[in-house]
């Protein structure tokens, strides 16, 4: 440094390959000891996050089993730009409820969400987990901005048809934003193909146990 | 003759603050100050990296050579934030959910590197830590100001959600300045961010150069970075 004579031997590469070496084996091991002792407390609340996540969409007496632990990819499909995780909720065994995080392409950023369904496949919640929508426009899909998400409780493929999954600009049943259409365009063919992904799903799980059934029945 | 102190405090609030005057850290100060409370968070977090980094550095000065300074004052600020921001995920989580974004966008904040290679290398370790929190605090007060400025416009408050970075004892400072207003947008988007700033910017000029017609005799010329 200025007016610090240096001594010779720190003009030497190797004084300054060790001296670099050496930094980076004492940052390593501070790293190794930071990750270890937080590791697990970081788990921890992503676990809880994750369970609070579920609640939101879920109600709680639904279900009697732990969805989070039961968890499972389905096929990616559709306008779905990740595959989709189901959580099925089963009440003494049956099922009776079940929720699918997934994401869709909106204007210019994922939206990640999750949509929650009750045994006849009529939505109990729709929560918007992660986006980066326009600040004042897109952004009322976040229940701390508005309360728009809640537009789909109750909605179910039985009582909604192909039609009307869509904004009311292109002639569907949901509100569009003013100034942003794109994104509760992407949000509302997100929650239909949830929807139709559960819906998928529900209908392998029945052709499977009648399947079993049957085959019980031959014995 | 003043007190080094005096110089640093003055430097870093506001001669040679890192916003306004060596206009560094401005990718983390357009994107964070959407509103005050994030410009806090931002902020607070910048003067404990700051600190951390400045201190550690100033004592690792006699060691450190110039050839190869760059690479180890890289590795050594990417630490500290990488334990800073897993510390405060693992014990501080809701903190962690306001400020968690802005902890990794510390490591693009050039003025952290500045004050290390400026300040710190050159300077004792007492001084080097006036210094980080010298300019930490006039980082922080302009990202509040410029985020103060773009929430009023954009969405009538001041402070919404002070109470979640802060705890509940601050959940005064959450004021609605203009009810039911629905805010110019332009203020939260970026185009607001540059504005605010440059409004901000000329007015520390047109003070300063109040200043200086005060007192023509000065021919002190503070250093600038």
């Amino acid at each position: 440094m200025p007016g610090v004579a240096q001594p010779a031997y720190r003009k030497r590469l190797a004084y300054q390959a060790g001296l670099l070496g050496g930094i980076c084996a004492i940052v390593s091991v501070l790293l190794i000891i930071g990750n270890h002792e937080t590791r697990g407390a970081i788990a921890d609340h992503i676990e809880e996050e994750k369970r609070a996540t579920l609640a939101a969409v879920l109600p709680a007496q639904l279900y009697d089993n732990a969805p989070l632990a039961e968890s499972r990819k389905l096929p990616q499909q559709g306008v779905f730009t990740s595959p989709p995780v189901l959580y099925p909720g089963s009440h003494s065994g049956v099922f009776s409820a079940a929720a699918l995080l997934t994401s869709v392409y909106g204007w210019g950023s994922e939206i990640r969400f999750i949509v929650g369904i009750d045994a006849s496949g009529e939505i109990t919640g729709v929560r918007v987990i992660s986006h980066q929508e326009t600040p004042g426009l897109g952004d009322k899909i976040d229940i701390d901005r508005s309360g728009w998400i809640n537009g789909f409780n109750g909605r179910s493929l039985a009582n909604t048809g192909e039609a009307e999954w869509a904004v009311k600009k292109d002639g569907g049943e949901f509100d569009q934003f003013t100034g942003a259409t794109i994104t509760p365009r992407a949000v509302v063919r997100g929650v239909h193909q949830s929807l139709e992904a559960l819906d998928q799903w529900r209908r392998q799980q029945l052709a499977h146990a009648a399947r079993a059934d049957s085959a019980e029945e031959k014995k | 003759m003043t007190s080094p102190y005096r110089q640093i405090f003055g430097d870093g609030l506001w001669n040679n603050n890192v916003a306004m005057g060596q206009m560094l850290a401005l990718c983390p100060l357009l994107a964070v100050t959407t509103s005050a409370t994030n410009g806090l968070g931002m902020g607070l977090a910048s003067v404990a990296v700051l600190v951390l980094t400045n201190v550690m550095i100033s004592a690792l000065r006699g060691m450190i050579t110039p050839q190869v300074r760059i690479p180890a004052l890289i590795v050594l600020i990417a630490t500290v934030v990488t334990l800073v921001d897993m510390m405060i995920n693992a014990w501080l989580h809701p903190l962690y959910k306001v400020l968690g974004l802005f902890i990794a966008l510390i490591v693009t904040n050039c003025a952290i590197f500045g004050r290390a290679e400026s300040f710190a290398l050159r300077n004792g370790v007492r001084h080097a830590a006036a210094d980080a929190l010298a300019m930490g605090m006039g980082f922080t007060w302009v990202l509040v100001v410029i985020g103060g400025v773009r929430e009023i416009l954009g969405s009538g408050t001041l402070f919404a959600h002070a109470s979640l970075l802060l705890g509940d004892g601050f959940a005064w400072l959450e004021i609605t300045v203009i009810p039911h207003f629905s805010g110019i947008l332009l203020a939260v988007l970026p185009p607001g961010a540059f504005m605010a700033l440059g409004f901000l910017i000329a007015a520390k000029r047109l003070v300063d150069r109040r200043l200086q017609a005060r007192r023509p005799s000065s021919d002190l010329v503070m250093p600038t970075l």
